[in-house]
């Protein structure tokens, strides 16, 4: 079930198109992974989601239903822009953001204070914005995000200005969120956080769509059939006998063992197949396939789209 | 609650509880009231020390005018010129005046000698006694007497009196008019300005500060940009309720506090005049007379305050007075907004503050033309206009607007206001989330007619 569906978005400014017929699917209680490169268009999708615009075409339902100003207190969003009043104190502040997005006064005050108590902020409820560490305003903003307890989250670079321990913390949030029954959009130029927290991704690249789908499945597609072995007291040749189906990348000693590199040429050849061969050859001590990291997916693509 | 009403709260809540709103409050009726009050108190003030002053009179015609009164006290000195001035910066005398002798006309020079920089107070004091004393003398060499001279003086009371349609007469007052209204649309042009660039810091600030974008993923750019509005307005009302109670409860609490003192201090004059008359009969019976005849004036003055006071409308230009404040401010104010969406930071608003400047100074440059004439042209079209109407229309309200011109002006204010918004609103939903860019008028003109 899709909670978020854009349907052949486009948009464009005065001078330039943003988006070009992208469509998106998000799957209810998923994390999705929106990449791509800066100016791609990934913020001009977002916003659109978020009606802060409205698209040229195209159309963008919200659990089955065309979005509409009501789905606006079913939204979280934290912008990669982000800022507080600086003169405002700090409950006053999450307070007025929390009621912007309809929660009733004693509600939105309890649900503040157990946050702010889990991320031990509690104290700094009269404080003013100003006088708070960045790392604080920042997780101060992660709560007014979430505070309301939307349907689907969109965090547009959720990490910066965190130090490890409190980035950490958040990502730990944000699965709990999506365990919980929340979809998050996160969009990101972190591709280590990708590969850890999104169970989909799409890529967009110059205002289209160029990659998009479950996570297993872009990487599977990716897969180069490399694997690497170490083996021991290797007493033939390589790569004579490895067989016709191997091809022999690299090979280099290093201490008591040899790294090898090897890829199988057809994709019907079973690795068992190169371990039985390899076993011919010496002793196996290590095996393992490569396996493409989202980092080199993403610069993959995106310059096969230059 | 409302999205718009819960902005308009932060708006106004945030601004009410800055130290500058409420220092602001206070001072201003302060400095406002002590525009009334500075003059009395110095009135009271004056005297303190007397002035001592050596007359040197060599003349012998000036003795009569030189009365010793609460601020000056004079000494008669016959002995050496020269050395009376040479023992001058040692003494307690504040200065010496010297009336040397004439031998065929009266005599019409005078020195003054003092050890410091004689007051123009002081100087203009003795001056005035000395040219007294002298047109007396003269009057009396040419056989006119003081009561012919009182019967001769005119002052003509002069009253206008101004006929309404029904035939029912009003007293006015041009002078108070023209006050009023000169009044009345300085306020306003201060306000506008005044409240009309906190509008525009306020969206520079959210731009800034980057909240705008978690704000409007909330609510719509036109609503938080009424709300802004809105909610500044209110502060504003505020302020101007705030200024007129406390001004007023100031000068009431001055006036009730000092009335017995200046009761007291005329009982005294009095008093000191009756014994000096006794003690120096027939000396300055002309003095003496023009006391009485002051005192005398003091009740049709008093009457006459009211009256005037009375011929001021304050209804309607209260009424109209806060309906073009507001008229004028939410016009301005949202082209205030415009601009601040536009630009990246206070520094780069210049450029399209001086559209938005020209209308109003020009208003108060031409203010004192149409107060001389409140029903030409000029008049006429300026307080129709809205971009100048706020400021116009204020003065002229004062002297009387026929319903016709007043309707126009209204409607007009009022559709001026809608479309200023109208296209503010398309600019501002573009600027807001416009950054690091130089805006051209041209840019601006490629967002209004840009659909979002």
């Amino acid at each position: 079930m899709e909670l978020l569906t854009a349907e052949n978005v486009s948009k464009t400014y005065i001078n330039h198109k943003a988006l070009d017929d992208v469509s998106i699917n998000v799957p209810e209680q998923s994390i999705f992974g929106l990449l791509g490169p800066n100016g791609a268009g990934k913020t001009t999708l977002i916003r659109i989601i978020n009606q802060i615009t409205a698209p040229d075409e195209g159309k963008v339902y919200l659990n089955g239903e065309r979005l509409n100003q009501n789905h606006v207190a079913r939204i979280g969003y934290l912008p990669e822009e982000r800022g507080l009043y600086r003169k405002m104190k700090v409950g006053e502040q999450a307070m007025y953001l929390a009621r912007l997005k309809n929660v009733p006064k004693q509600e939105a005050y309890n649900q503040l204070k157990s946050w702010f108590q889990k991320f031990e902020i509690f104290d700094w409820w009269d404080k003013k914005v100003e006088e708070l560490s960045k790392g604080m305003q920042q997780k101060i903003q992660f709560v007014t995000t979430v505070l309301h307890r939307p349907r689907l989250l969109i965090f547009d670079e959720p990490f910066s200005g965190f130090d490890p321990i409190n980035a950490n913390l958040l990502k730990q949030e944000i699965m709990k969120i999506r365990d919980e029954g929340a979809t998050v959009i996160f969009s990101t130029h972190n591709m280590a956080s990708v590969e850890e927290l999104c169970d989909h991704i799409a890529l967009i690249h110059k205002a289209r769509k160029i990659l998009d789908g479950p996570m297993k499945e872009v990487k599977r597609e990716y897969s180069t059939n490399i694997f690497t072995a170490h083996l021991k007291n290797v007493d033939a040749h390589l790569p004579s006998s490895l067989g016709n189906n191997f091809k022999l990348l690299e090979k280099h000693n290093k201490d008591d063992f040899l790294h090898v590199k090897i890829q199988i040429m057809d994709k019907t050849t079973s690795p068992n197949k190169l371990v039985q061969n390899l076993s011919d050859i010496g002793e196996i001590h290590s095996f393992n396939e490569v396996i493409p990291s989202m980092n080199d997916i993403f610069i993959k693509n995106v310059q096969q789209n230059q | 609650m409302s999205k718009v009403s819960l902005i308009i709260q932060r708006e106004y809540l945030t601004r009410v509880k800055k130290r500058s709103f409420v220092v602001m409050t206070i001072l201003g009726p302060i400095l406002l009231a002590s525009l009334f009050i500075i003059p009395i108190y110095l009135a009271q003030m004056q005297g303190g020390d007397a002035k001592k002053i050596g007359i040197f009179d060599d003349s012998g015609l000036y003795k009569p005018a030189f009365q010793d009164s609460e601020s000056y006290n004079f000494v008669f000195m016959n002995e050496n010129l020269d050395s009376a001035k040479k023992a001058l910066p040692d003494s307690d005398l504040y200065g010496i005046l010297y009336i040397p002798k004439t031998e065929v006309a009266l005599p019409e020079t005078a020195a003054l000698y003092s050890a410091n920089q004689p007051t123009l107070e002081v100087k203009s004091h003795l001056k005035s006694l000395m040219e007294k004393r002298l047109e007396k003398l003269k009057l009396r060499a040419e056989g006119i007497d003081q009561e012919t001279l009182a019967s001769i003086n005119t002052d003509i009371k002069f009253s206008s009196i101004k006929l309404n349609k029904s035939g029912e007469e009003e007293k006015s007052y041009a002078e108070v008019a023209t006050a009023v209204g000169f009044f009345g649309a300085i306020v306003i042009y201060f306000f506008i300005f005044m409240f009309g660039s906190q509008v525009m810091r306020g969206v520079i600030e959210e731009k800034t500060s980057r909240i705008i974008e978690v704000i409007i993923s909330s609510v719509r750019p036109f609503q938080l940009m009424m709300g802004k509005i809105i909610g500044i307005a209110m502060v504003g009302l505020t302020q101007i309720l705030l200024w007129v109670v406390l001004t007023f409860g100031i000068y009431m609490a001055f006036t009730t506090a000092f009335s017995d003192t200046i009761d007291f201090r005329q009982q005294q004059e009095m008093a000191m005049q009756s014994q000096q008359m006794t003690n120096k009969l027939g000396m300055n019976n002309g003095d003496n007379m023009q006391n009485q005849v002051n005192k005398a004036e003091i009740n049709p003055r008093v009457n006459k305050v009211f009256d005037v006071i009375q011929s001021i409308n304050f209804p309607l230009i209260i009424g109209s007075f806060i309906f073009f404040f507001l008229g004028g401010y939410l016009m301005y104010s949202a082209l205030f907004a415009a601009i601040g969406s536009a630009v990246d930071n206070e520094t780069d608003t210049q450029q399209f503050m001086l559209p938005i400047t020209v209308p109003l100074i020009l208003s108060i440059i031409v203010a004192q033309f149409v107060v001389q004439n409140p029903e030409g042209p000029l008049s006429f079209w300026l307080s129709i206009i809205p971009l100048t109407s706020p400021i116009i229309m204020m003065i002229r309200i004062p002297f009387g607007v026929p319903i016709f011109d007043m309707t126009l002006s209204v409607i007009l204010l009022i559709l001026g206001f809608i479309a200023t918004t109208w296209l503010a609103g398309k600019i501002y939903r573009t600027g807001i989330l416009m950054y690091g860019k130089k805006v051209d008028y041209k840019e601006l003109w490629k967002w209004i007619r840009y659909r979002s």
